[in-house]
């Protein structure tokens, strides 16, 4: 047997064995291994923050605080950092800041969603996040609460202060590094296995053993295989411990994301490309989620209704695949084959993902369009990269979420709008030729009807905005 | 002598912002749901078989390898319920496992009890199960098309409608859909049993109903009430979901614990929750008003058709509460209201805040809509007009409005939010070029308080002075995140006026407080605050006979203790001085609501005891390309009577508008053509985010309000009214809509208005206008 999973709970090193079940969650492992009830299951798919615990992890030489959805996270995904629960905080007649500030503001009602919402609120003290309205909102995007209406507990968010703790973090950090982990993780319990490797190289070689191997990321995905499919998994080889997969690196005009990179860590690099991404990543989905999840992670599971291959495809992304030791590069949209289907071999990775920066003299527009606007899934999104000159246009990348089986672009109406001018009334006649583009679906998220007559007037929308129409956005800030 | 600290304290028991007893214990994570309780020794874990079809004859089920299969301990059929396969209110429709035929995706046909949860599920899966499909009705249409329904249709009238409406200068009419709801109370279903001796069992449960939990496992298990103890420290949510729908879990983990005699847990996960526990109902309504030109209503007429599901549950009384509420604030002057209770093959839709209320209001807030863009004039002018206490008082099912303050609140309202003037400007804003609309209305909520089922209208509690000075406090009601035991304990503490802390707040069980009523209906401090008011009276009365007797005074409870004459004695010493003179202190306080009545038959009757009020005025703007939209501002002004506790009246009103709010937006259940639920997890049925909230949101308690009838210290309920105040959201996404074709045509927009809705009823809207 192995070497145990090391990770800290309130400071004191804990280990589990080498031969738990790979894929208990840290909430069942928390609810019924550690007797600690305070964190609750509100749904098991990372969807509504009941169960949501903080994350610290060693980052240049700090540390890095993440609230986390605690139902998809895997027990082994723990090795190696710090695990703070609701009960790490205080108890009652000796509660935390943060804990004192949901008394206070009456944040709580029957309670249940609440430990979620004190460790997002803690998650956000300890990163020394900002405390407006918008910026707690995000913070909390990811928690649900049906009692209250969220007033109280943005209020409680504004008023809990600075992190008591900072005073600690070098000692935390320290104790971080002593459990750094030296040798990689393997798990094995009855035949299914959890494999972490700690470099590329060693991932590659991994993955070229056990080439049938599920491949791991943030789990915001195969979390759900287990908690709703109840799939029992083989064999399961994480690139989260290679760090060398962890790195965004500038390529001077492009960025180059490695296939480790979460969601919020992209998020200021991308942002920095061009701020369309800002808007589209906020939305992506609650902080839990781009806190686990990965860029890489959203292309390489080909769903239809990832947002970031759009995104990326009108950006002129290219896909980095690497098998052992050979590595191959290709446009981003030619990876996506069909529904379920990509061009991946067994045993080949997505190692990274290369994003040009748009030139500034194109348009380039995001957009989303869902139920709710925050952490829910698209119906359609688009990604849209025009040239012009003169007023006309002389190219476009335009791609779409949830419109087919695949992230796609919509080459017809990219055909129909080269060489027309960027007006509305032409813009508005290019677009019809989307329905040559796309057959897309009825569902529970819209129906087919509404999400070819959205996409077409998404891309009217992004003409609009460029010539300095009022957008939604900018209405909101606004009451008459 | 008490310390600063105990007076201020006091000083802050009632009508006070004290926070909720259990908050330190909600933000520590040491608050017990059942799910959080130590597991006792034994424990088993249940998972339910559920049926794939929406209507169909069961021609095999073949359990034989669910039985084999590893970590099984027994399997639950219809042949092993001892007593009577039925968990329903009242019908006797409704099983705990379906027998011989199926009647909704998702109904239980067996449960599996396991020595973990996982191999309890691994084991149902295992089960053979061959259907014969029978017709299937999952539709409101279809139901109506088959004429299936759980009831005959209801009618109430007030004078002849038809005519006056025929008579009336003007008349509008239309349609309008209106979406159901799932409660997603954060702690799904989950009971957990443990038995005792002589068939003794203790239940352990999340649900807003505590004795007809009892009577339904003594019904199925065939033994007497007085065997099942049900016990409820607290809910994580309920809303209505768990005032019938909760029981049937309950049951079937006592009918796994009388099997296998050891203890038994039943906990649904959020999909199994969301596909077997029915919602709020979804309605389709026909409506029409005749109206003089000032828009002053003549009469109206509405058609009411809800989705019941597969049986009766609540129905009766949700339908009855729709067509009592079609009036909303107003006047109808002449009324004809028809309700359709239908039938369909369906999870069996059930109580939920509002209980058919908020469905019930949303024609007559589309049609006064209707009425003034028909004749130019501003909906709010139109609906101050025809407010109770403005153009009369008679209601369609006979009682006489006396206690409307919806005129004064909507005029404060729409002074303090500045509504004429946005109105005015959103106009113009309109009339510029773009694709965006702004949309604005200010609507009233008035809501009947009582149960409209009279019986239930009653409650008890349980208090225990004890010799130390300290008070134990039972009651019937149950926690649900509500603040109804910090209420009634604020009610307990002003009675012997001693600090809060001195109150202990315990669990409802129906070993103390029998009988019991559903926590529901906006009731539980109305009555479960007066029944321990009434406790308390019983022990100070005997405790007055006392000191008449021993100090020769009337016992006074002050700040400092209780004054009797010169002396002051602390209640410790004063409850010990009665103990040794062998006086009683514990009492049962019982409260029935008085002055209501209803004829059913007739649909005539006083049903409530009295009505509270709100309003709210909403801004919001919509894009006009995608349907995407936003609320903008939000202003509120609701009465609740003297508040018992402003803070928690607050939370309440502000968490109700916002659960409204998602109703008539964002909420939407899809099923499919087999009746499927297709929205069964939050990742695809999306109640509102801290994102939704109107980034401009001022709600205010109206400060004038006092209850005209002699309720808990002259305090309204507060627990649904507050959801309705949504409907101003949704009526001021109607405003934007209609805005695109210059308020010429109503649009068709039915609720939820999604994006896709509401894109749907903007093209519409061009269509008609010539502007597509």
């Amino acid at each position: 047997m192995g070497r145990p999973i090391r990770f800290l709970l309130d400071g004191e090193v804990r280990e589990l064995p080498a031969d738990i079940d790979p894929t208990l969650t840290v909430l069942n492992l928390l609810r019924y291994h550690l007797r600690r009830t305070g964190t609750k299951e509100g749904c098991a798919e990372g969807d509504c923050g009941a169960c949501t615990v903080v994350l610290g992890e060693p980052a240049d030489g700090g540390v890095r605080f993440r609230a986390v959805n605690a139902c998809i996270l895997f027990a082994p995904m723990l090795d190696g950092k710090a695990l703070f629960t609701v009960e790490s905080l205080g108890r009652e007649g000796a509660l935390h800041p943060v804990q004192r500030a949901m008394v206070d503001a009456h944040g709580s009602q029957c309670g249940f969603c609440t430990p979620g919402f004190v460790m997002s609120l803690y998650a956000a003290q300890r990163s020394g996040a900002p405390t407006d309205p918008d910026s707690l909102k995000d913070a909390l995007a990811g928690n649900l609460c049906r009692c209250t209406g969220y007033g109280p507990i943005l209020a409680a968010g504004a008023a809990m202060g600075a992190d008591p703790q900072g005073a600690d973090l070098p000692a935390l950090a320290e104790a971080l590094a002593a459990i750094r982990p030296r040798e990689s993780l393997a798990v094995e319990h009855k035949g299914r296995r959890f494999l972490a490797p700690r470099s590329a190289d060693e991932l590659a070689a991994a993955l070229e053993a056990h080439p049938d191997a599920v491949v791991l990321a943030g789990g915001t995905d195969v979390g759900l295989w287990v908690t709703k499919q109840h799939r029992e998994l083989a064999t399961l080889v994480s690139l989260n411990e290679a760090a060398d997969l962890n790195a965004i690196d500038d390529l001077g005009g492009a960025i180059r994301i490695g296939a480790g990179v979460r969601y919020a860590d992209a998020h200021p690099a991308l942002a920095a490309l061009h701020p369309a991404f800002d808007g589209l990543l906020r939305r992506l989905g609650g902080l839990q989620v781009r806190n686990l999840g990965t860029v890489c992670g959203n292309i390489a599971n080909g769903s239809p209704i990832g947002d970031m291959p759009p995104a990326l495809i009108a950006a002129g992304a290219t896909l980095v695949l690497r098998k052992g030791a050979t590595r191959r590069e290709l446009p981003l949209e030619a990876y996506f084959l069909a529904y379920g289907k990509q061009d991946r071999q067994p045993g080949e990775f997505v190692e990274a993902v290369i994003v040009p920066k748009p030139a500034a003299d194109r348009v380039f527009h995001l957009a989303k369009l869902s139920k709710r606007f925050d952490q829910d899934i698209s119906a359609v999104c688009l990604g849209l990269s025009v040239g012009l000159d003169g007023g006309r246009v002389t190219d476009a990348r335009i791609a779409f979420g949830g419109m087919a089986a695949t992230p796609k672009r919509a080459a017809a109406v990219e055909a129909a709008l080269v060489g027309k001018p960027w007006t509305r009334k032409a813009v508005a006649a290019a677009v019809a030729a989307l329905v040559h583009d796309f057959t897309p679906i009825d569902d529970m998220r819209a129906s087919a009807a509404y999400r070819l007559e959205a996409a077409r007037n998404l891309i009217v929308r992004a003409c609009l905005e460029t010539t300095g129409e009022p957008t939604l956005r900018a209405a909101e800030a606004v009451a008459i | 002598m008490p310390d600063a600290g105990d007076l201020a304290r006091l000083k802050s028991a009632l009508h006070a912002p004290v926070g909720h007893d259990s908050a330190p214990r909600h933000v520590s994570g040491e608050a017990l749901y059942i799910d959080d309780i130590p597991e006792p020794p034994g424990l088993t874990h249940i998972a339910v078989g559920q049926s794939q079809r929406a209507h169909a004859r069961v021609v095999r089920l073949d359990l034989a390898a669910v039985r084999a299969a590893p970590g099984v301990v027994a399997v639950l059929t219809p042949s092993d319920v001892p007593g009577k396969n039925d968990i329903s209110p009242f019908a006797g429709d409704d099983p705990m496992f379906a027998e011989g035929v199926v009647s909704f995706v998702g109904q239980p046909l067996f449960a599996v009890v396991g020595e973990t949860l996982p191999k309890a599920r691994a084991a149902a899966a295992l089960a053979v199960v061959e259907y014969e499909d029978l017709t299937a009705l999952t539709t409101i249409a279809a139901a109506r098309g088959a004429d299936a329904s759980i009831e005959p249709l209801q009618t109430m009238t007030l004078g002849d409608a038809r005519a006056a409406i025929a008579a009336a200068p003007h008349s509008v009419e239309g349609r309008l859909g209106v979406g159901g709801q799932e409660h997603f109370y954060l702690e799904g279903q989950v009971a957990l049993v443990v038995p005792g001796e002589g068939g003794d069992l203790h239940v352990w449960t999340s649900t807003q109903h505590p004795s007809e939990t009892q009577h339904v496992i003594a019904r199925t298990l065939g033994c007497p009430d007085a065997a099942i103890t049900v016990e409820v420290r607290r809910m994580g949510g309920g809303f209505g979901g768990k005032e019938t729908q909760s029981v049937q879990w309950a049951a079937m983990a006592a009918l796994a614990a009388v099997k296998t005699r050891r203890p038994a847990k039943i906990r649904l996960d959020r999909d199994d929750d969301m596909v077997m526990t029915g919602k709020r109902h979804d309605f389709e309504i026909g409506w029409q008003v005749g109206f003089d030109g000032e828009g002053r209503l003549a009469g109206a007429a509405f058609d009411f058709a809800s989705r019941c599901g597969f049986s009766a549950d609540l129905s009766h009384a949700i339908n009855d509460r729709a067509m009592f509420h079609a009036d909303n604030a107003y006047c109808l002057q002449a009324a004809e209201i028809v309700s359709r209770r239908l039938r369909t093959h369906t999870v069996s839709n059930t109580a939920f805040r509002g209980f058919g209320g908020p469905q019930g209001m949303m024609a007559i807030e589309r049609a006064l809509d209707a009425a003034a863009w028909s004749l130019g004039k501003d909906p709010l002018d139109v609906r101050l007009a025809n407010l109770y206490g403005v153009s009369g008082d008679q209601t369609p099912y006979g009682q006489v409005v006396t206690d409307s303050v919806a005129f004064e609140l909507m005029t404060e309202l729409a002074g303090s939010c500045g509504y004429r003037a946005r109105r005015a400007a959103i106009a113009a804003e309109n009339a510029k070029p773009g694709h965006l609309k702004r949309g604005l209305a200010l609507t009233p909520v008035k809501f009947g308080i009582s149960f409209t089922t009279k019986h239930l209208n009653q409650a008890g509690a349980l208090v225990h002075l004890y010799t130390d000075g300290s008070i134990l406090l039972n009651h019937g009601g149950t926690e649900m995140g509500q603040g109804l035991n910090i209420k009634v304990a604020q009610v307990v503490a002003d009675a012997f006026q001693v600090p809060l802390d001195v109150v202990r707040i315990t669990s409802t069980r129906t070993d103390k407080v029998p009988n019991t009523s559903a926590t529901a209906a906006s009731s539980g401090s109305d009555l479960n605050g007066m029944a321990a008011l009434v406790a308390c009276e019983q022990i100070k009365d005997r405790l007055a006979a006392f000191a008449r007797e021993a100090f020769g005074v009337e016992p006074v409870y002050t700040l400092e203790g209780v004054r009797l004459g010169e002396r002051v004695l602390s209640l410790k010493d004063f409850a010990n001085q009665a103990y040794l003179e062998r006086i009683s202190l514990s009492a049962a306080g019982y409260y029935r609501t008085p002055d209501i009545h209803y004829d059913r038959a007739a649909h005539k009757g006083r049903p409530f005891y009295y009505y509270a009020y709100g309003a709210a005025c909403s801004e919001v703007v919509v894009d006009t390309l995608t349907g995407e939209n936003r609320v903008l501002r939000v202003d509120i002004l609701h009465d609740v009577g003297r508040s018992l506790n402003p803070a928690i009246d607050l939370g309440q009103i502000e968490g109700g508008f916002i659960q409204g709010m998602g109703w008539l937006t964002t909420e939407e259940l899809v099923f499919d053509a087999q009746g499927r639920l297709c929205t069964h997890a939050p990742s695809t049925y999306k109640i509102p985010t801290a994102g939704d909230r109107p980034p401009v949101f001022n709600v205010a308690i109206w400060e004038r309000g006092e209850n005209r009838e002699a309720t808990i210290h002259r305090s309204k309920a507060v627990g649904e009214p507050p959801l309705m105040l949504a409907i101003s959201v949704f009526s001021a996404l109607t405003d934007a809509v209609a805005a695109v074709g210059g308020h010429a045509v109503v649009p068709t927009l039915d609720a939820p208005a999604t994006p896709e809705a509401i894109l749907k009823a903007v093209n519409d809207v061009r269509a008609r206008t010539g502007d597509a």
